[in-house]
């Protein structure tokens, strides 16, 4: 009972020992003192956490039970900190230019700040590391009863030294790791406290191993020889599965949450990286030197059927070195305790960020504002979760019945928490890696983790039934846990890994690349892909005008230079600064967002004027990579659009100018058919009776000459048609010299009713003239003018059709010029054949008189060589013309 | 006497000069000049056959054409067709309407006289 007692008094001894380190470290660094806490050797011995119990005791057992293939567990971090070197650098530059807590956050962030993934990851996180936790526990309890198996009700013993422990545990973690409120603080306490038990653990599992070789073997060749004949050293390698766990236990160490919380959370500067990368793996070196040694001396001395998982701690005390013993129990002890403290950090820090906090703020309604209300309910809130956490692991623990294999667990949470590698390292190094594409490969890979590896831990039958562990789901062969997809007798890990791990890639990639990122993602992704090229150099925004300036920056990448001056120079005047930028009050921000929102959008402009504005740690850099990939989408969207816009005009010209020659064909076969009927149709006549003259003898004096008569007018009518069609024709080309003449305009006017009127006729006609108006001088072609009065008035006696035909001609002068209207009072012209009467042979229809219907084409055209118009009045009873002529052809009367 | 002919045409010159050359020969003359109502005209008098214009007031001589041809009381009356817009679009456009002679004017009256005949003739 002695040592139980010697150990009892050590161990309260070397917790409060920790207690004390952990007090000092964290007091100096208050006090400023704590330059030699960021020391890099703190670091990498911080990161020895990576060795749990798990490793300290179940290594031996291991090798015992697999040959060299412990190995594996170290080779993976090794190889992750020589040879993947800047994955973690840029992992820890990230992590510090965003301010990351934790991998859920980091997860999170990435992806648009994503509350379903942070809530995703922290969920896997706690399921796999749950498990370890209670593992620990075990180890702890197991090694004590290796100091007391003779106590009575031993079981009892068991689950209060676990309860113990993990209140212990709790309380230390609450002490020193909710010291502030910033989950991004350095716990430096915690972090010394851990470097402290690296080196315990160290220092025990060597004593072991000298103790074992120069004290039990009696020097190394002869411990060589016990290696040799021991059956360890007949264990066959199998390749699948050493190159599974490698890799494995390189994506563990990048993923488990608390390897992240000491790599990259509690990482000062990047010369702790520097030293890690050799350091640390020199330390796994150590700690796996006796390892093989003591398994094979253990195997020798201790009776069949020992648990090889405890042989660092019943091969001293086999060989009466309690001491020896005790150091050992410590070192279990440290690496137990520090796993689970920092673990336990890391998991509240999530469950407390991404679960709790944001359901109690959605619950107590309080919005985006902090106050101190808040910063004491997330304290509680996280040190909830940590003795959560803790009670977790216990509950795990006590309830599993702890009957599994220490390393066999150990296995299971490696392979949960490595679900977040394929989603973490796209994030980092692929900007097409979307939100959809992260969920997506986390649910499938977790999924898959859960049914083939993580129900099926708790024995066949627990938890998924017999039938389908044999038979598969739902008697589905190829749904089996064991072996999915029909592919059978792989090894269940390896087989669990394989799937989960790549099922999970392809679903990540595939989903990236079917879907597109919000822009707030593309922000994020920006500053993690590319966080070497600007984070170096992270700016402050200390005075205004230098906001005002990136602002301004901005805005010009996204309205055009000359739009955003306006925009500033606006708000500068607004403000009451007509010479200068604009300060950055509420006020102009938000017109500011406005319209960069018209340009990219409400949620872009959000963030991007917040960024700047809230001096976040997102570069002026980043913001205009996103700023230019904007424009250029919208520039080239612009050109598509105005390149459409092209097409249609195009295509509506073509269509136009089809349509003319469409028209002007049809045009011109009407013009040809008019023609060949006017001149045909007087032909006819004349060839019908000269026919009849010639043939006919028998004919009467007044026939003949009634004949002859009528061949005489048609003769006269087919002249007068061609003298038209040639003076039109002429006046078309252009060719007409006019003969300018004085003249007056009443002479003119006498002249065309003279003409108009035949003599031999009753003027029928009564047409009304203003004699005072038409004294009026004129200077032009008066023989011209004289032919369009003509024939209008011609018309007016042949169209008006009113029973007594009245003709008013009307004279005006304005400042235009002069103006003569022809109105008369019959029922004038149609709105619809208005626009028509002044084209060639436009004869309105059912009107049968003697014109080839030319006389409005060729005075149209007159008018226009005098430099004067004739158009259809409207909104006259009856048909009315208006001619015009320019103020300088009409010179003032007397 | 020879037969009855209904003449639609427009022009008064053109219908004196025909009915002259025909009733000399014996065929009596009944000229319409509106084409608004030729087709109901040419149904009433039931002539032996129709000398018809194409450019009239009111209707074209395509039209009167089409609508003797749809009607069954002058579907099979002969119609000589006379047109002064010598262009080939009319003559197709008659014989596929079922015209029985097209002529272009000017034409001779001894040819107008000579259709008349051959038209009745058959």
């Amino acid at each position: 009972m002695t040592i139980l007692n010697t150990l009892i008094v050590v161990c309260t001894a070397y917790v409060f020992f920790l207690f004390a380190v952990a007090f000092v470290a964290e007091r100096s660094a208050r006090r400023g003192q704590g330059r030699w806490l960021r020391a890099p050797i703190i670091y990498t011995l911080s990161l020895s956490i990576y060795c749990t119990a798990w490793t300290f005791y179940g290594a031996v057992g291991s090798a015992v039970r697999g040959g060299l293939e412990y190995l594996t567990i170290y080779l993976g971090p090794t190889i992750v900190l020589v040879g993947w070197w800047w994955v973690l650098r840029k992992l820890v530059r990230i992590g510090r230019s965003q301010r990351i807590t934790s991998v859920a956050d980091l997860v999170s962030s990435r992806y648009g700040k994503s509350t379903l993934l942070g809530v995703g990851v922290t969920i896997l996180a706690v399921i796999g590391t749950t498990p370890y936790i209670a593992l620990q526990l075990q180890s702890v309890t197991l090694s004590f009863d290796v100091f007391a198996p003779a106590v009575e009700g031993g079981e009892s013993t068991q689950s209060y030294t676990a309860i113990w422990v993990a209140v212990g545990l709790a309380v230390f973690t609450i002490l020193f790791g909710t010291r502030n409120l910033d989950a991004n603080e350095r716990h430096h306490g915690v972090v010394m406290a851990i470097a402290v038990e690296a080196i315990v653990k160290l220092a025990a599992l060597l004593a072991v191993g000298v103790f074992v070789v120069w004290g039990v073997s009696g020097g190394v060749a002869e411990t060589l020889e016990r290696i040799d004949a021991s059956e360890i050293g007949m264990w066959e390698v199998s390749g699948g599965r050493w190159a599974g766990l490698t890799l494995l236990s390189a994506a563990a160490f990048l993923c488990l949450p608390r390897m992240f919380q000491v790599l990259v959370v509690e990482n000062d500067n990047e010369a702790q990286l520097r030293m890690a990368s050799w350091a640390f793996p020199l330390y796994l070196m150590l700690m796996s030197l006796f390892i093989v040694p003591i398994a094979a001396v253990g195997l020798d001395l201790l009776p069949a059927g020992s648990n090889p998982d405890l042989f660092v701690l019943t091969v001293p005390l086999s060989q009466g070195r309690e001491s020896l013993a005790v150091l050992s129990f410590l070192g279990g002890f440290s690496s137990a305790t520090s796993m689970v403290i920092v673990a336990a950090i890391a998991l509240s820090t999530m469950v407390s960020n991404h679960v709790v906090v944001p359901i109690w703020l959605r619950l107590s309604g309080i919005g985006a504002s902090v106050s101190g209300d808040v910063r004491d309910v997330v304290l509680l809130s996280r040190r909830l979760s940590i003795a959560g956490v803790l009670l977790l692991g216990y509950l795990y623990y006590r309830f599993s019945g702890g009957g599994a294999a220490l390393s066999a667990i150990g296995l299971i949470s490696f392979t949960g928490v490595a679900q977040v590698l394929p989603a973490m390292l796209g994030g980092i190094f692929w900007r097409g890696a979307t939100r959809i594409g992260a969920l997506a490969g986390l649910t499938v890979g977790f999924g898959i983790w859960l049914y083939t590896m993580f129900l099926p831990s708790f024995g066949p039958g627990t938890i998924v039934p017999m039938s389908v562990m044999e038979n598969g789901l739902l008697g589905l062969a190829w749904l089996r846990p064991h072996a999915l997809f029909g592919i059978d007798g792989l090894d269940p890990f390896l087989h669990a890994l394989f799937w989960s791990i790549s099922l999970n890639t392809v679903a990540f990639f595939t989903c990236s690349l079917l879907t597109f990122p919000e822009p707030l993602e593309r922000l994020q992704g920006a500053q993690f892909v590319n966080v070497f090229q600007h984070s170096g150099a992270a700016r402050s925004w200390s005075g205004g005008a230098a906001q005002t300036e990136d602002l301004m920056i901005m805005a010009q990448r996204i309205l055009g230079a000359d739009q955003a001056q306006t925009l500033f120079r606006r708000e500068a005047r607004k403000q009451g600064l007509p010479n200068g930028l604009p300060e950055p009050s509420p006020a102009f921000l938000e017109t500011l967002e406005r319209e960069l929102a018209g340009s990219v959008g409400a949620a872009t402009a959000h963030a991007m004027v917040g960024q700047i504005v809230g001096g976040m740690s997102v570069s002026v850099e980043d913001l205009l990579a996103v700023a230019d990939e904007t424009a250029q989408m919208m520039e080239y969207s612009a050109r598509l659009e105005a390149q459409s816009q092209e097409l249609t005009r195009t295509a509506g010209q073509l269509r136009e100018a089809n349509s003319k020659l469409t028209r002007l064909s049809v045009q011109k076969d009407a013009f040809l058919s008019q023609i060949s009927h006017e001149l045909r149709t007087p032909m006819t006549s004349i060839r019908a009776f000269s026919e009849i003259l010639r043939d006919s003898d028998a004919l009467s004096p007044a026939e003949k000459s009634k004949y002859a008569s009528i061949i005489h007018d048609e003769a006269i009518r087919l002249t007068r048609l061609l003298d038209d069609l040639l003076d039109l024709s002429v006046l078309e080309n252009g060719q007409v010299s006019l003969n300018l003449r004085e003249g007056m305009l009443d002479a003119v006017l006498d002249r065309a009713v003279a003409a108009a009127v035949a003599k031999d006729e009753a003027p029928r006609l009564l047409i009304r003239r203003d004699a005072e108006a038409e004294r009026i001088w004129l200077r032009t072609d008066l023989d011209r003018l004289a032919q369009v009065f003509i024939n209008l008035i011609a018309n007016a006696r042949k169209y008006c059709d009113a029973k007594q035909p009245v003709l008013d001609i009307r004279i005006s002068r304005g400042a235009d010029g002069l103006v003569v209207d022809f109105i008369d009072n019959g029922s004038g012209i149609s709105e619809d054949q208005q626009d028509m009467i002044f084209e060639k042979f436009a004869r309105v229809s059912d009107q049968k008189a003697g014109g080839a219907g030319l006389g409005l084409a060729i005075s149209r055209q007159i008018m226009a060589r005098l430099g004067g118009g004739i158009v259809y009045l409207k909104g006259q009873k009856g048909a009315a013309f208006r001619v015009s002529l320019p103020a300088d052809l009409a010179i003032a009367a007397q | 006497m020879a037969g009855h002919v209904v003449l639609i045409e427009d022009e008064r010159n053109i219908i004196e000069a025909i009915s002259f050359i025909l009733s000399r020969e014996g065929w009596r003359v009944d000229a319409h000049s509106n084409g608004e109502d030729a087709a109901e005209a040419v149904r009433k008098a039931e002539p032996d056959v129709v000398i018809l214009d194409v450019m009239l007031p009111g209707k074209s001589g395509h039209e009167i054409l089409r609508e003797l041809r749809d009607d069954p009381s002058t579907a099979s009356v002969p119609i000589l067709m006379l047109t002064a817009r010598g262009q080939s679009k009319d003559r197709e456009l008659a014989e596929r309407a079922g015209v029985s002679r097209f002529m272009t004017k000017p034409f001779s009256n001894a040819e107008v006289l000579e259709a008349v005949r051959a038209l009745t003739a058959s």
